[in-house]
């Protein structure tokens, strides 16, 4: 028998370390600890309810454990087989307590669909990938399906593309479709620049065949035979995991020609990306691939029509592409009762920033932000307070505290102000100041306007400018209203989707935080302590023995004093290294 | 190698690989193999997992058990790497986060040899595919 309590952050914050030695205690008293062995485990996901004990081989589910009741579990549960009643989790619809966690339903709040093979099969083995499915999809499109009605299939599954823009997948397909040329190209695109952003990189990493047997089946749709992956070349393992994967495809004949014997021809290409973020967006990347300068233009023409050396050309991000192998297997009436209304299936994200469980995480359309922050992701490191969401990357904004149980769909997101993005999340708390954070945004976009045209280029640097004079602690009320109207100028007359969604992060901040502006242009105060000008180093004659430590530490020399008696930081001088504060043996420094 | 000429041909293929992976689970020498995953992508290998593998195989060979150690993609837990599945023979797998060279030790010695759990699981917390059949 063991006994698992859980050791994740929010479940050890409410001594679970406690209960573990509690246990342990019982059972050597009882002469137990031979046969049953208590051990320590991660996050169940149930941080709410934490702490969490589970009893294996039975999968009894402890709820709100404290060490208090470990006496009962081993004399009741262990001993003679009751379970105890009141620490099971109730279901709060029925009021009915639930024993066993494989019928919490809800508990499991992620649902595999992109990932259903990361982490499951060797992505060097193309048998595992067989025996797990893969290339059945294709073969059944092939065998059993015209393009048109392989489209529509896709059309009533609801699949929206993954990349950022939410675009109906099987609508793009059936335009690519109805576009007639002697040839047509299918692209992957695998540049995934947000910052942050990395399920891309995962799934061709971990299952690389999806991408591949979707693509092929992406060609047998709109008439095309070849395929081209465009990845950033900063992704070596995964570039070296697809290569693998189309060797091996090719020798068994499911990538090349007359695939299963059906007269389909269709191969892929690698071509490589070195980074640049703009090369993400659709037409960029393809004047990339012609060895062109990776500058958008402009659409119409859209690639559908006129892509890739001026041929129909269909572009798919990688997790859209991950999606379709199962919604043919599984059907689109499978695929399209998950998720929410115009939303259908699942979005995977990468949780990152001040929360505890950091990783990869895949969820159903409509799952809310506090479910996916509080029980999936364990809630906010070291106990700090929630502040805001950030998603998008840099063409999306921060959500607040009202609206962590909005359902995440693609609408949504934007109603809120933000947008769905490729599905980075960056979860900020107390200590992050908001104002930082949208010049953060900036500096980037900055950094990676590719310059072409004036609203992202100047516009951009100016939004930059401001934002860094605000945070010094120079700037007006004025400031603010200027802000909002370059930003919302920039967004309307950009030429591509980075210079129209760049001021994003200004807005939603000035939306949602606007207090946090006021006080870094009218108090001077910036609350998280991040904008080292506005804050102040202070020495406090009360505290202060004049022992000196200070002044000598002092890199700049801003402190003056006599020997035993008050010191003083001249503020001109002193440069916020806070090297003094750390000296003071007398807490006579504070920061304000 | 074999090519797959038709469909015909992928699902014979399919069919005999997923019985050879059976087997591997089920067959003659279920009692004995034991199946190790470590999750090798950009993530585990920045946190040593390429180190955790070479240990498990060079450890599991020195101590004569027969198992099986592969590679794989990212399971998710990236604040837990090195990450590595166990499977041991007629049991669910197990996963185990923080993996270093004192916890495989540890992993060998109590989960591989005497069935006994030690700390650092990852429970379990998504659905799969297969369990969603509504
Ligand atoms: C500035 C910018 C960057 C983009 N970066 C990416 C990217 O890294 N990966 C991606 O798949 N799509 C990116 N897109 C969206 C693509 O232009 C395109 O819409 C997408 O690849 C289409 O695939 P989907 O319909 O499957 O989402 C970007 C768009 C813009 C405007
Ligand atoms: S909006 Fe920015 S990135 Fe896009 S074309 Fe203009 S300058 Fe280039
Ligand atoms: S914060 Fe740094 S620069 Fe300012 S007074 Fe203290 S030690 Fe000197
Ligand atoms: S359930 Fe215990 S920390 Fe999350």
């Amino acid at each position: 028998m063991h006994l698992l309590v859980c050791g994740g952050t929010g479940c050890r914050a409410s001594a679970s370390d406690a209960i573990v030695g509690k246990l342990q205690k019982e059972l050597d008293e009882k002469n137990l600890q031979d046969e049953v062995q208590v051990v320590m485990t991660g996050c169940f996901g149930f941080c709410e309810k934490g702490p969490i004990v589970k009893v294996l081989p039975d999968n009894t589910f402890y709820v709100q454990v404290t060490p208090d009741n470990a006496k009962e579990i081993i004399e009741e549960h262990v001993i003679k087989g009751r379970k105890v009643e009141h620490l099971l989790y109730k279901d709060p619809t029925t009021k009915k307590e639930i024993s066993d966690s494989k019928h919490m339903g809800f508990y499991k709040k992620q649902l595999r669909i992109a990932l259903r093979n990361c982490g499951v099969i060797n992505p060097e083995n193309i048998d595992e990938a067989i025996a797990r499915d893969a290339y059945s999809a294709l073969a059944k499109v092939l065998g059993e399906m015209t393009p048109e009605q392989a489209i529509q299939e896709m059309i009533d599954s609801g699949l929206r593309g993954r990349g950022g823009g939410g675009f109906p997948t099987g609508l793009k397909w059936k335009i690519a479709l109805s576009n007639k040329a002697d040839q047509k190209y299918v692209v992957c695109n695998a540049d995934e620049g947000d910052p942050g952003a990395f399920m891309d990189r995962s799934i061709l990493e971990g299952d690389p065949h999806s991408v591949i047997e979707a693509m092929a089946i992406n060609g047998y749709c709109i008439g095309a035979t070849k395929g081209l992956v465009y990845i950033r070349a900063e992704y070596p393992l995964a570039i070296e995991r697809l290569k693998t994967a189309i060797k091996q495809a090719r020798e068994y004949g499911l990538l090349g020609k007359n695939i299963l014997g059906t007269g389909f021809d269709f191969d892929i290409e690698l071509r490589y990306g070195a980074g640049a973020f703009v090369c993400g967006e659709e037409t960029a990347l393809i004047h990339s691939m012609e060895g062109e300068r990776g500058e958008p233009t402009f659409k119409p023409p859209f690639p559908a029509e006129s892509g890739y050396l001026g041929k129909p050309t269909n572009v798919n991000n990688v997790e859209t592409y991950a999606n379709i192998p199962v919604i043919y297997l599984k059907g689109a009436n499978w695929f399209n009762k998950i998720g929410t209304d115009k939303s259908k299936g699942t979005k995977v994200f990468a949780l990152a920033g001040k929360i505890n469980n950091v990783g990869l995480i895949e969820v159903p359309m409509g799952t809310t932000l506090r479910e996916v922050i509080y029980e999936i992701g364990g809630g906010i490191k070291d106990g700090k307070k929630f502040k805001a969401v950030q998603t998008g990357g840099p063409s999306g904004g921060c959500l607040t505290e009202k609206h962590l149980d909005t359902p995440i769909d693609y609408d949504n997101l934007i109603a809120s102000g933000s947008m769905m993005g490729s599905g980075g999340m960056i979860v900020m708390d107390e200590d992050d100041c908001m104002v930082s954070i949208a010049r953060f945004y900036l500096e980037f976009t900055v950094e990676e306007s590719c310059g072409k045209c004036s609203p992202c280029r100047i516009g951009n640097k100016r939004l930059h400018e401001q934002l860094d004079v605000i945070c010094k602690g120079k700037g007006t009320k004025d400031d603010l209203e200027k802000l909002k109207n370059l930003s919302l100028v920039i967004k309307d007359t950009s030429l591509c989707g980075l210079g129209q969604t760049s001021p994003n992060p200004v807005l939603s901040t000035l939306d949602n935080f606007y207090h946090e502006y006021i006080e870094h242009v009218h108090d001077k105060k910036c609350r998280a302590g991040v904008c080292k000008d506005l804050m102040k180093y202070l020495i406090d004659n009360e505290h202060c023995v004049g022992c000196t430590a200070c002044a000598r530490v002092c890199p700049v020399g801003a402190i003056a004093g006599e020997r035993k008696g008050p010191h003083t930081i001249d503020q001109t001088i002193c440069i916020k290294c806070g090297a003094c504060m750390e000296k003071c043996k007398f807490n006579a420094i504070s920061v304000q | 190698m074999v090519q797959v000429k038709s469909l015909a041909d992928l699902q014979n293929l399919k069919a005999s690989l997923q019985n050879k992976l059976e087997l591997r689970e089920k067959g003659e020498k279920a009692d004995s193999l034991v199946q190790i995953k470590v999750a090798m992508a950009t993530c585990g290998i920045a946190s040593g997992a390429k180190k955790i593998m070479e240990y498990f195989m060079n450890e599991l060979e020195k101590r004569s058990i027969g198992a099986v150690v592969t590679q794989t993609g990212c399971m998710g837990y990236c604040y837990a790497e090195p990450t590595v599945e166990v499977k041991l023979p007629n049991q669910e797998p197990v996963v185990f986060g923080y993996v270093d060279l004192k916890k495989v030790d540890e992993i060998i010695e109590k989960y591989i040899k005497n069935g006994e759990l030690v700390n650092g699981i990852i429970p379990v917390n998504y659905e799969t595919i297969d369990d969603n059949n509504k």
